[in-house]
């Protein structure tokens, strides 16, 4: 029989045609049996557009206030204390205002901001650097603006903590277990060579609980949804000028200052 | 053909040495582990899903979970028979198999497979004496 190149070329596009159409048809009469699990959110889980956070500053008068907030922290999340500084771990912890606020300090600032320490933790940013500068998404921003870290990811350069302005992250140069006091065994530890921060107590809200410093700070500390004009911290911030620290970096810090 | 004779002693030389270690533990293959459950692990049944699955893929399972954990935050996982469980390896995984020595270990041993789940997630989430 002798065909043209057009006849070849049609019953060949029809073989590959009729090829393809098994597999499809076999996913198909597959997908139609047996139900798969079903992933979902706790139906407790607390839920915004964009978690924040005010700290009253006026109720602490020394870092006596302050240490009820950090030890809660650093004993739920399993952050080791390390004596080295330059070893030291903390996901919140104290300041002085220069530090903390650095470009509204001056000579001749009231003499009480000189000695009070501020409260200090990740900002969850708005815009935030650590996650563009993150070579391997380990640390990414939630729907819910909770900049959070994959530490499965993390490859440990620190370009994270290079990235941060406001020094919220630290790196595990040891391996950290040793230096727990009392583990929460309901928590992960972390490993050595991983970098660190605040997760706004992801664990927490995923359970319907508010953040352990919250609500350990006796109304000091107040946290919400800045997307929903009816949350307690919009509130907060309607009745009370607030700072934040240093906005003019374009990062939108998530963390306001009554001062 | 020159240096015939070296060239088929060499190959020979090379292939008894290359077959040696399967040679040499031919048939005397060591037999799969025997892993152990816990109490309350056989009082249960059946784990989230089939006994085959949960062999064969487990480490696929709890990829998929630490994904929706970490980067979704979505942490139940309801079953295909309606039950619901909480997607943590410690706190669910290990409440069950909470022998990790006798279950996990054995097989990634056998298997000699090194999972560095445990430099960061805690392997005894009761806080019991070993």
């Amino acid at each position: 029989m002798k065909s043209s190149r057009r006849s070849f070329l049609k019953i060949a596009g029809l073989a590959a045609a009729g090829l393809g159409t098994g597999p499809v048809l076999r996913s198909w009469a597959a997908g139609g049996g047996a139900p798969a699990p079903k992933i979902m959110n706790n139906a407790e889980a607390l839920e915004a557009k964009r978690w924040a956070m005010v700290i009253d500053t006026r109720r602490f008068h020394s870092a006596d206030d302050l240490q009820p907030m950090i030890d809660v922290c650093h004993s739920i999340h399993n952050v080791p204390h390390l004596k080295d500084h330059h070893h030291e771990i903390k996901w919140i912890w104290s300041e002085p205002f220069g530090n903390a606020f650095p470009e509204r300090e001056h000579e001749f600032m009231t003499e009480k901001l000189h000695h009070l320490p501020f409260l200090v933790l990740c900002n969850h940013c708005e815009n935030p650097p650590c996650v563009r500068a993150c070579p391997t998404k380990a640390t990414f921003k939630r729907p819910d603006g909770i900049v959070l870290m994959d530490f499965h990811r993390c490859i440990g350069c620190r370009f994270c903590m290079a990235a941060c302005p406001y020094g919220a992250r630290s790196f595990n140069f040891r391996d950290p277990r040793p230096f727990i006091t009392h583990t929460n065994l309901a928590f992960p530890t972390r490993t050595k060579g991983v970098v660190e921060k605040c997760n706004f107590c992801a664990e927490r809200l995923a359970v319907g609980q508010i953040p352990a410093c919250v609500e350990v700070s006796d109304g000091a500390l107040t946290f919400g949804d800045l997307d929903d004009p009816a949350s307690q911290v919009r509130h907060v911030l309607k009745e009370n000028f607030t700072i934040r620290r240093k906005q003019g970096l374009g990062t939108g810090p998530g963390v306001y200052y009554i001062v | 053909m020159q240096n015939k004779g070296k060239i088929i002693t060499g190959l020979v030389i090379f292939i008894a040495l290359f077959t040696f270690p399967f040679i040499y533990r031919m048939g005397k293959a060591a037999p799969a582990p025997d892993v152990v459950l816990t109490p309350k692990a056989l009082a249960a049944k059946q784990c989230v899903r089939s006994t085959d699955y949960m062999t064969a893929e487990h480490m696929q399972l709890l990829d998929i979970w630490r994904e929706k954990v970490v980067r979704e935050g979505q942490r139940l996982y309801v079953t295909t028979d309606g039950r619901a469980f909480n997607m943590s390896l410690s706190n669910t995984c290990l409440d069950c198999h909470s022998n990790k020595a006798e279950f996990c270990d054995r097989c990634h041993d056998y298997a000699s497979v090194k999972p560095y789940c445990w430099e960061c997630h805690i392997d005894n989430p009761k806080g019991e004496k070993q």
